[in-house]
């Protein structure tokens, strides 16, 4: 049996972690597996609300057989640490979307870690991620995508926005790329905001308070990540308890 | 039910107000015209706590409370109701989200009854017909992708639901074609033209002015109030220019 050493800053993907927090779970579980067989078509979500001050990881290894789709709905709020890593492989002509949202607050640590293989050609991936991060959180989108020598016609993307809410709050937001295809669609993109004071303004001279004006604002920052759960109990679960976290938040 | 006295401040380090008088009270419509620069919407966005726009003399009251007192929700729930000159974009909030969150948050101020859904989306049909918005636009997220005709009837939608004591529109009328000036007219009057409710108009132009008679014009120059009259005042106004005027 092999002991695992404790991950240091050195690695790429623990550079912005809390890992006083993960020694106190270290060592952390086997990832789960997701397969999706050839021409399937799966759903998954995690909601990780952990309880305050608790440090959690989760990793999952999905493997996408040819043909086949997987769609991951993510809500990571909970907990001192909250860690959640992807690692995906993509087979022919399959299809992974990851659609994930961020809200800390306090000297939360989120994070999300994926590592998406395009490793056969006609593939695609679409990952969307929100953020919205108050207090002294941190909250990080580390994503790589590796598009392998074969896998031509590979078409990914990742979309990340952050919000800040305080200017003691951080965001971390790292797109990565290996690409040895030459047939390669890869679009990126990563913005860290604040609120609008203009609309919060606009809003005020309206007569909105300000807490419900930026929570206003800030359910229809995340809004999109889950409207295309198609299962309306879940996603009215998803939205509750974004919405609740939001609502400490303001 | 508005009074402002000798009120001053600075703007980044300039002085733009500079001890401006003007008392409002119910059933009155105001109308204050100036020249590029006067102060005009600075007036309009100090009425209304918009942040930067912070008072270094004098002051107002507005139904009897200090108004640089209030915050600006707390100005609104109080009766005021700015209307923008740019209105601003919202993307992902919908115009009805918007106003009625709005409004009840004003009717929670106030300690009245929120509406709801279906009392709202009344009222919401009500006003849009008023001013000939289809009620689709009100779906939409706020003025994402209005034209600026569109915006501004909006604003008017969003006064008549809001149903303010005082309306300070700050060139309402700018960006507007002549169907759409009495359009926005009609609906000020149907809204506002009330014994219990005042208006102040902010426009360079009279042409607002034939659809919306004041009852008072006055000309605000170098941050002052440094003419008023009656309607005929704006006439003499855009028959012989601001500089004439003021020389005379």
């Amino acid at each position: 049996m092999t002991t695992l050493a404790l991950p240091t800053r050195r690695e790429e993907a623990w550079r912005y972690s809390d890992l006083d927090a993960v020694a106190t779970i270290w060592p952390t579980p086997a990832p789960a597996r997701i397969d999706v067989a050839e021409g399937e078509r799966a759903h998954h979500h995690l909601m990780q609300d952990a309880a305050d001050g608790a440090a959690t990881v989760h990793d999952y290894v999905i493997d996408i057989a040819d043909g086949a789709r997987c769609d991951f709905h993510l809500l990571n709020i909970g907990g001192k640490l909250g860690r959640v890593t992807f690692a995906v492989t993509l087979g022919k002509g399959s299809h992974f979307e990851l659609s994930g949202a961020i809200i800390g607050g306090g000297d939360q640590v989120l994070e999300i870690i994926t590592s998406v293989t395009h490793a056969q050609p006609d593939a695609t991936s679409g990952q969307t991620i929100r953020s919205i991060l108050g207090g002294h959180a941190t909250g990080s989108y580390l994503g790589s995508i590796n598009v392998a020598r074969d896998a031509q016609r590979t078409d990914a993307f990742q979309s990340v926005k952050a919000m800040l809410l305080d200017r003691t709050a951080t965001a971390n937001a790292k797109p990565e790329l290996e690409i040895y295809a030459d047939d390669v669609k890869c679009a990126h993109g990563a913005t860290v905001g604040e609120l609008d004071r203009q609309a919060l303004y606009y809003m005020a001279s309206r007569g909105m308070d300000p807490t419900t004006a930026k929570t206003l604002l800030l359910k229809a920052f995340v809004a999109g990540v889950f409207d295309d759960l198609t299962d309306e109990a879940l996603k009215g679960r998803f939205e509750t308890a974004a919405l609740a976290k939001l609502e400490a938040l303001v | 039910m508005l009074t402002i006295d000798n009120l001053s401040n600075d703007i980044d380090g300039k002085a733009i107000l500079k001890g401006l008088s003007l008392s409002i009270n119910a059933g009155e419509i105001h109308a204050i015209m100036g020249p590029n620069g006067a102060g005009k919407s600075t007036l309009a966005y100090t009425l209304g706590g918009r942040p930067g726009y912070e008072v270094t003399g004098g002051g107002a009251t507005f139904e009897g409370q200090d108004l640089f007192e209030l915050e600006p929700h707390e100005r609104a729930a109080a009766g005021l109701f700015l209307g923008f000159q740019y209105p601003v974009e919202i993307p992902g909030v919908s115009n009805l989200q918007f106003l009625r969150e709005s409004l009840n948050s004003q009717k929670r101020a106030r300690g009245e009854k929120e509406l709801n859904g279906g009392e709202f989306i009344r009222l919401a049909r009500d006003k849009a017909a008023l001013l000939g918005l289809d009620m689709d636009m009100l779906k939409r997220p706020v003025n994402v992708g209005f034209s600026g005709g569109e915006k501004k009837r909006a604003e008017m939608v969003q006064m008549g639901i809001l149903d303010p004591k005082l309306a300070i529109l700050d060139e309402t009328d700018s960006g507007l074609d002549i169907d759409a000036l009495k359009v926005v007219g009609a609906g000020i009057n149907a809204i506002m033209r009330k014994p219990d409710k005042a208006v102040l108009l902010i426009t360079h132009y009279q042409r607002l002015l034939d659809y919306v008679k004041p009852d008072y014009v006055h000309v605000l120059a170098g941050g002052r109030i440094v003419k008023s009259g009656g309607p005929e005042l704006a006439l003499e106004l855009e028959r012989e220019g601001y500089a004439e005027v003021l020389a005379a």
